[in-house]
């Protein structure tokens, strides 16, 4: 992984993964690793995302590095027409690492291909953003104890959801069984039910929620936004359907996590929080020592 | 051994005869080829009648042999275009054109938030089926199909 960038969750094998995923339980038991010491890392952010540019930073400040960059490109050099390979050919100079956010899809594998140090994709527009991934898959295997033979539960805006088709791919090298439910609109695409297919993952099909999540180890909650649907009408309908409540959990099992990439919208009804099976805020803790794990790895510092 | 389809653009001694090419896709195959480059003589004919293809174009290239990875490259605007190879006077060779594996600086990505599509990128595509043609974008993934197919 030394002086790879990390652009999508293809680029890692399931045993690195597996790699990062321990490392980041090193540094959850020993966050205060100064690793980094004399290291610059640059967080450039195109576009806003203020929490993923804290988490980034904070698993840098942990480190012992130096941070420099943006937080939106309107206060850089961006917004004066430069071009991403002039902005990323300008930090490398002042950079060992590059972690960038960009509202266009494929920039982050251009910017590897033009750049001399390392890039970590902190999501290319609607394409990859893989460290969100790693971090799924650290929650999931934190609070169930492994990776293999998991069902794991997704539920909402299947299609247009990134974190789930990554989490999909990566998910399927260990053995899950999957429930997708979703209204008709924002179904699994056949893609992705297509490459299950081709490895034996078995998956089921629901519009409903209720009834089908009792058998679940991990409900994986994602947000369904007006944009996407192409009838406001069908929103009408559907939006307050898919939103999880407390009383729907009364028959869930007992080492169930409710994950969400957050943030939340209404999607996740507030009664929800106290129930010890909501996990989404650990999840976004788990974050930080996730990133610690893959900067390390890429710096050859671990 | 010239028939009289073969008149209607002057005979070459040594080179290739490219035949088949949509008429609408003659100026790409010009530029995809580097022919507006190239220092021996070119002579090209289009709006020819064709059975299979309506309006066909013709180009003959004198003392130019392809590679097969060049000559491929014609494959998504001219698919159906079949090559004779001309050694004084005589065609020596007949090949026809197949869709390589990967697409590079030909065609443009359908997606209009891909990155290739804003910066100064030479577009790079898997092909992942022939017919009809279908790219996946090596930057952004997306497909681009035949009908969304788009030649830079
Ligand atoms: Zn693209």
């Amino acid at each position: 992984m030394k002086n790879r960038s990390l652009v999508s969750i293809n680029d890692y094998s399931p045993a690195e993964i597996l790699e990062i995923l321990n490392l980041a339980a090193e540094f959850e038991k020993n966050p205060g690793q100064a690793l980094l010491t004399g290291y610059v890392v640059a967080t450039l952010f195109f576009e806003p995302s203020t929490r993923t540019r804290l988490s980034f930073e904070s698993a840098i400040n942990r480190l012992g590095g130096r941070v420099i960059g943006f937080s939106d490109s309107s206060s850089s050099s961006v917004s004066k027409g430069e071009s991403l390979k002039d902005t990323i050919l300008t930090v490398s100079n002042y950079s060992d690492l590059i972690v960038m956010r960009h509202p266009l899809e494929g920039s982050a594998q251009y910017a590897s291909e033009v750049s001399p140090v390392p890039i970590i994709n902190a999501g290319d527009g609607a394409h990859q953003h893989p460290t969100q991934t790693l971090l799924d898959l650290y929650s999931i295997r934190k609070t169930q104890g492994r990776l293999d033979n998991l069902k794991i539960c997704m539920v909402g805006d299947l299609k247009y959801g990134r974190t789930v088709h990554s989490l999909l791919i990566a998910m399927s090298a260990f053995q899950p069984l999957f429930t997708f439910i979703a209204p008709e609109e924002l179904k699994m695409p056949d893609e992705y039910k297509h490459l299950l297919d081709k490895k034996g993952i078995p998956y089921q099909e629901h519009r409903d929620i209720a009834d089908n999540l009792n058998d679940a180890d991990i409900i994986y909650m994602t947000r369904v936004q007006r944009e996407r649907f192409s009838d406001p009408l069908e929103y009408e309908k559907v939006k307050n359907v898919y939103i999880l409540r407390d009383s729907m959990l009364t028959n869930t099992k007992s080492n169930m996590r409710i994950l969400h990439p957050l943030p939340r919208v209404n999607e996740i009804n507030p009664d929800v929080d106290s129930n010890p099976k909501a996990y989404y805020f650990e999840q976004a803790l788990n974050g930080v020592y996730t990133r610690m794990a893959i900067i390390s790895k890429i710096l050859g510092v671990k | 051994m010239q028939d009289k389809k073969e008149l209607k653009v002057s005979a070459i001694r040594n080179g290739t005869v490219i035949d088949h090419i949509p008429s609408q896709n003659l100026f790409s195959v010009i530029n995809i080829l580097g022919l507006n480059k190239i220092g021996t003589q070119v002579t090209f004919g289009f709006n020819l009648e064709s059975k299979k293809l309506g309006k066909k174009a013709i180009i003959k290239v004198a003392d130019k042999f392809f590679e097969d990875d060049e000559i491929n490259k014609i494959s998504l605007v001219a698919p159906d275009a079949k090559l004779n190879i001309i050694r004084d006077y005589q065609v020596v060779k007949k090949r026809v054109v197949s869709v390589p594996d990967e697409i590079t600086a030909i065609a443009k990505c359908m997606n209009p938030k891909c990155i290739s599509n804003h910066e100064d990128i030479t577009t790079r595509f898997d092909v992942i089926q022939k017919k009809p043609i279908q790219l996946k974008c090596l930057y952004c993934e997306k497909i681009t199909d035949q009908h969304h197919l788009e030649i830079i």
